[in-house]
């Protein structure tokens, strides 16, 4: 199961791509690819926004859903997804729309 | 300090006006990541985990107060109100967006800074004994050799596309506070028995995936043939480094397989041809420089000591912290104060702009307007009188930087790790607070004595930790942090690389294993006058990993 996830060009904000087909700044509304057919279309798609200078350093990445919420395999995409876990008051963490997995 | 000429803002602001550009052609998509990224990296922009990072050189780490009032505006103003100090003696951004690089650049160029050469394959700024200019034990100041080594270093043609980076330390006295035989060139400068100045030259040194402590391939360089030989170095590096493999890119591995004598060899032919030519330093040339680092003007202070004895009688906290981080001074009515960035729980090496804009306010007030950052990621005022250093200690607690634990064991240098780098492995900041707080007792860390701790979150070694008393370096396995320990690295005038104990601990076990580790030195030392560093030397690793892993052979 995998996400696709960047940094936005402009403000390095971490996103992903989301299933209304935009790139969305919390991982709870990104695509899932379940298959080898949605891999490659998320990375076709990475590839479109890197192309047209939207994002940056796009990355398929391994994620599990747990009580419903995309939660990334490695420590790194978690980090990524919530913000440096010694300032929690920074990233997407401090967010008012921020829910942590559990 | 070193003031910028005509020329210099011409060239920097110059330079601003080049990446501006650039980013607008970024931004409008006009240009390619790939096309972009060389040229961002250029100028210290890198891309990090949740947002791009800036990088900003800090020559040899001296600032002014109103280069550091500035640093602090771009941290409220285009970050998260706060940086974090290198071990480069540099500065780092964590969350600035792309679109405000430029005018982050403006703001600096206006106090005479810039982040040119902080990334990519070139010579990075060169670092020096933070205690420069004030340290008693030193011959002369390194900086203006810094400053030299700086301009000549600068967009140079010749050495702007290096196999890899390459980073140049120098100290003026014999003990090597400025770690330089960890570094591609570690320069001492020192006198011959004429009373010449010149330098005892170091090459190869340096830490990442395969730590080498530096050759020294020259006792004495007369001053005057320091570019010649450093272009003559740089020269053989260049021509002979390894391009296929970026991983044995750098010189220490150059040194290596050459072997020492036949690449000193090498330079020394490159140097013939080079001598008393061009890149001889004018006499007139060097004392020039050197004014710009004249000594403020120091008058007696004698009423210093009574003063100082008076508030060591009226607070234990000014006692400790006179006895931790204050250093002697050439000057006997001065001392060099140790700013703290290291409070215990704190995150090593980060400033609040409130902080900063403070110990500008503290630096012209008390410190001759002169503040330095050094390698160990703290921040120094080399000018205080004594007469003045309670006044300086009652500000510093109020924005609470007065943690008394210079050198001691919560004074970690700690990489930024995986809570903002894209290259680490596990984290580093959380291991450093979780430390710290174990250790919070300064009563306690006193009782240990001087141990330096550091750690790095990836094999790239930011954090020193091969030159940690104690080092911890994090790795992924498994999907999961884990941690090695390596014991006995020094970064000084006896530099040592650590060797690593055993087996690695999850973060759950690391702290324990330190304070282990700790315990067990307490319990072998000679006495207290013995340092963690010399009983490691005489005792080597053995009673350590008996400490550490025994109960497991035994359950085994």
């Amino acid at each position: 199961m995998k996400v696709l996830t960047a940094n936005r060009l402009i403000d390095g904000e971490v996103v992903w791509y989301g299933t209304g087909d935009a790139w969305i700044e919390l991982i709870d509304g990104a695509r899932i690819a379940r298959d080898k057919a949605g891999e490659e279309m998320l990375q076709a798609l990475g590839k479109a926004a890197l192309a047209d200078n939207l994002v940056v350093d796009v990355d398929l990445i391994d994620v599990e859903q747990q009580d419903g919420r995309i939660v990334p395999t490695r420590l790194r995409e978690r980090i990524r997804a919530a913000g440096p876990t010694n300032h929690l008051h920074h990233g997407k963490q401090a967010r008012p729309d921020f829910a942590p997995a559990a | 300090m070193y003031r910028y000429d005509e020329f210099d803002h011409t060239f920097v602001q110059a330079r601003v006006a080049e990446l501006r550009d650039q980013v607008e052609r970024r931004l409008a998509g006009e240009i390619t990541e790939d096309q972009f990224k060389p040229l961002r990296l250029m100028n210290g922009v890198y891309l990090q985990l949740h947002a791009y990072m800036l990088r900003v050189a800090i020559p040899y780490g001296t600032l002014s107060g109103r280069q550091m009032r500035m640093l602090a505006h771009i941290a409220r103003t285009y970050d998260k109100g706060y940086g974090h100090f290198t071990t480069r003696q540099n500065i780092q951004y964590n969350w600035p967006a792309l679109a405000d690089i430029p005018a982050i650049l403006d703001d600096l160029a206006r106090v005479e800074m810039h982040a040119i050469q902080t990334s990519g394959n070139c010579i990075r700024n060169v670092t020096a004994d933070h205690f420069a200019g004030a340290a008693a034990d030193e011959v002369a100041d390194p900086r203006p050799y810094a400053e030299i080594l700086r301009q000549w270093s600068s967009v140079h043609p010749e050495f702007s596309y290096l196999p890899r980076k390459f980073k140049i330390a120098i100290t003026g006295a014999e003990r090597d506070r400025a770690a330089i035989q960890v570094h591609d060139i570690g320069l001492h400068l020192k006198k011959d028995a004429s009373g010449t100045l010149g330098f005892a030259v170091y090459v190869g040194g340096g830490q990442g995936r395969t730590p080498m402590i530096a050759k020294k391939i020259r006792d004495f360089l007369p001053e005057a043939d320091l570019l010649a030989y450093c272009t003559a170095i740089l020269r053989v590096y260049n021509l002979n480094g390894r391009r296929d493999n970026k991983y044995k890119a750098r010189i220490k591995i150059l040194v290596h397989e050459t072997g020492t004598a036949e690449l000193t060899r090498q330079v020394e032919a490159e140097f013939a041809h080079l001598k008393d030519g061009e890149l001889t330093l004018p006499e007139a040339d060097i004392r020039a420089i050197e004014a710009y680092f004249a000594p403020p003007a120091l008058v007696a202070r004698p009423e210093g000591d009574a003063a100082v004895t008076q508030a060591r009688l009226d607070s234990r906290g000014f006692a400790d912290w006179l006895g931790q981080n204050v250093t002697t001074h050439r000057h006997a009515d001065y001392a060099a104060v140790t700013i703290s960035l290291k409070g215990i729980g704190e995150v090593p090496g980060d400033a609040t702009d409130t902080q900063m804009d403070a110990v500008a306010d503290i630096a012209e007030a008390y410190g001759f307007d002169e503040i330095r950052v050094s390698h160990e990621q703290n921040l120094i005022l080399p000018h205080v009188a004594r007469a003045d250093l309670k006044a300086v200690y009652d500000r510093l607690v109020e924005i609470g930087l007065a943690t008394a634990n210079s050198n001691l064991i919560s004074d970690i240098i700690a990489c930024p790790g995986l809570d903002y780098c894209a290259l680490a492995n596990a984290r580093s900041i959380p291991v450093a607070q979780d430390i710290s707080r174990r250790f919070a007792s300064l009563e306690r860390q006193r009782e240990i004595g001087e141990l330096k701790l550091k750690i790095s979150g990836c094999i790239n070694a930011c954090g020193h930790h091969h030159v940690g008393h104690i080092g911890i370096l994090g790795v992924e396995k498994k999907g999961a942090e884990l941690y090695q320990i390596t014991l006995g690295g020094s970064g000084d005038e006896n530099t040592s690389i650590g060797e690593i104990v055993g087996r690695g601990f999850p973060p759950e076990e690391l702290t324990d294993a330190i304070e282990t580790i700790v315990d067990t030195y307490l319990a072998l030392r000679l006495d207290g006058s013995e340092r963690f560093i010399d009983a490691y030397r005489r005792l080597g690793a053995a009673p350590f990993k008996e400490a550490l892993y025994a109960g497991e052979a035994k359950a085994a």
